[in-house]
């Protein structure tokens, strides 16, 4: 499976451009990158852009050669599984549902046995199996989250985008979730591409880092060479040091 | 860290917990259905004419061997009433139900865009002044023109949406300043009219089975075989849509396409059961309000169960607008909250769970 690929990007919210001319390589499959950036530097819209969600005024997302907006919003989204940023629902659906809802994409009414299977084995691995059959609407902020990234690993696409999956979760979880996710990129040799803010877990988890500012991609490659390029600091307006763990992983100090 | 182990129930425990859940779905849809044949028998059974539950339903399986007396009152009166009474009572619950997940709203029903002033306006315009809105219909003038009042206060709705966007809160403000209007509209012809015309018009308003046909069932059922596939072929868009319209975008769900495909579905519903029946408001807002709270809002469980609600709930109706005072048939509008309110109120008391916070 060949890679995600992102040229000349454009984007406005109507006279406010949002996405200056956006273009990446063609992204490692089976490796994890993580998108940084200041808040409202375009990570979320750079996402619905790929995902189709939005259209850009100009620029194109190619999957390999396939140029994606030569499909159908459905089909590439079946493609390129989005997940949105933290959500709450006041749904009177179980965490079950959800998933299955995920799993089955819309497809017909009958729920199979095979469905019913998968749904209990990625709520099992995800950690959340005692949730199965709690109300949505009856989790915490962290636990909604851990729902959601159980809800997007269950699908089987080839490119997918996590928007903050950590956001609102423990150390721990956090640990847990960007593993899982990494183990699924390079199990299913995909690409996976996550919005981060810290980027301390960036620097653990991410093979590629894209630093996003202002609408453009002001750096780009291994954490090594990002977190310690001049750029970083500027983008976010801090003084940056990078020092080097007791387990010989980047720590990134911010003042 | 990464080696912890997982905890919690094995896989297999958790896919039998959801087995399980969906056979209770279904014992409890199946539960529904026997209890809505048993009041539908009894609705047909209670009243002046006295006849045995035995004695009716051997009628009904076997028409030839009824005499004169028992044709006409059970073929020609009372069947027509009680499958009215599931019909229209069917059509409200779902109307309801998918009326609050496209607006993701607990308080929408038919009639939070206006639809039933609109149609009782329409009405109105046909007992006051005696116009016909679609001239050559005969006496059915007054369904006609709540029907087609109902119908219009919709694609005005759609026009709206289509200049800006299709966002809940925009349909439920405008459907409210319909309301208002069509309520305004209707007091203006209530000051002019006359007594006798007054009184057929709060009489209409109220709401009455009694008349109820045939051919109207046979519009009903048929309404419902058009609307009821779509619903259920978007049914996965539709729960979908209950988790918020970015989680359903990203799913692949078109959500403008969908709000508006399933608003044409409710207002037909509505504008059909509201012109025929008149303005029954309850059963609506009720009905998909005790299915969630049973089966929670998979729509695979929640749309046969609200449409099943509606209809018992219309259908008990039915049966005690005939039986509060012998000889007297109440008109069911007053009787739908009467008998409704007090179970739902005790569901709501039972159930720990609140989903609308």
């Amino acid at each position: 499976m060949s890679g995600l690929q992102v040229s000349g990007l454009e984007f406005a919210y109507g006279r406010r451009p949002i996405l200056k001319g956006v273009g990446f390589a063609p992204l490692p499959t089976g490796k994890l990158t993580a998108l940084i950036g200041p808040n409202a530097s375009g990570k979320s819209t750079l996402f619905r852009l790929i995902a189709g969600l939005l259209k850009p005024s100009s620029g194109q997302v190619h999957l390999g050669d396939q140029d994606l907006a030569k499909l159908t919003t459905r089909r590439r989204l079946q493609q390129v599984c989005f997940m949105p940023q933290f959500f709450t629902a006041n749904a009177a659906l179980t965490v079950f549902d959800v998933v299955m809802m995920a799993q089955k994409q819309l497809r017909g009414w009958k729920v199979g046995s095979a469905d019913i299977d998968a749904v209990a084995k990625a709520l099992h691995q995800g950690g959340i199996g005692h949730l199965s059959e709690a109300y949505v609407s009856e989790l915490s902020g962290g636990q909604s989250q851990m729902v959601s990234v159980v809800q997007a690993l269950v699908r089987r696409s080839d490119v997918y985008l996590f928007d903050e999956p950590t956001s609102a979760l423990d150390l721990r979880h956090q640990l847990d979730v960007l593993s899982r996710i990494r183990d699924a990129m390079s199990d299913r040799q995909v690409t996976g591409l996550v919005a981060l803010h810290d980027l301390n877990l960036a620097a653990r988890f991410a093979d590629h880092l894209i630093l996003l500012g202002e609408g453009r991609i002001l750096a780009q490659g291994p954490p090594d060479v990002v977190l310690r390029s001049h750029t970083i600091a500027s983008t976010y307006g801090v003084n940056i040091e990078v020092t080097v763990g007791p387990r010989k992983d980047l720590l990134v100090h911010a003042y | 860290m990464t080696d912890t182990p997982v905890l919690g129930p094995s896989v297999s425990d958790i896919s039998t917990g959801y087995r399980k859940s969906i056979t209770r779905r279904a014992v409890i849809v199946g539960t529904a259905i026997a209890i809505l044949c048993l009041t539908v028998l009894l609705d047909i059974v209670s009243g002046p004419f006295d006849a045995s539950i035995g004695r009716v339903i051997q009628v009904i399986l076997q028409p030839s061997i009824a005499t004169t007396n028992e044709a006409v009152v059970i073929w020609g009166l009372r069947l027509p009433v009680a499958l009215m009474a599931v019909a229209v009572g069917a059509m409200l619950g779902v109307a309801g139900a998918e009326m609050q997940t496209i607006l993701n709203n607990p308080l929408a029903d038919p009639f939070t865009l206006g639809l039933s002033s609109a149609a009782s306006f329409g009405a109105a315009l046909a007992i006051v002044l005696g116009w016909s809105l679609i001239p050559g219909v005969g006496g059915l003038f007054v369904t006609v023109n709540a029907f087609v009042m109902a119908m219009l206060t919709s694609l005005g709705l759609f026009a709206f949406t289509r200049l800006r966007g299709v966002s809940p809160e925009a349909m439920i403000l405008v459907g409210i300043a319909m309301l208002f209007t069509f309520n305004a509209l209707l007091m203006f012809l209530q000051y002019g009219a006359s007594e006798i015309q007054l009184a057929q018009l709060i009489f209409w308003q109220m709401g009455s089975l009694a008349r109820a046909t045939w051919e109207k069932v046979g519009i009903c059922v048929a309404l419902l075989a058009i609307v009821l596939p779509y619903f259920i072929y978007k049914s996965w868009a539709l729960t979908a849509l209950r988790m918020g319209e970015d989680k359903a975008a990203a799913l692949g769900v078109n959500v403008s396409g969908l709000r508006l495909a399933v608003l044409a579905g409710v207002s037909l519903l509505s504008a059909v059961a509201v012109s025929f029946v008149g303005a029954i408001a309850f059963v609506g807002l009720v009905g998909p309000h005790i299915a969630r709270l049973i089966v929670g809002e998979d729509q695979r469980g929640f749309l046969p169960l609200s449409a099943l609600c509606g209809a018992l709930i219309l259908s008990g109706t039915s049966i005690a607008s005939k039986s509060i005072t012998p000889g007297v048939v109440y008109p069911i509008g007053m009787i739908t909250s009467l008998i409704g309110i007090p179970f739902f109120i005790s569901l709501i008391l039972t159930q720990r769970k609140r989903h609308w916070q």
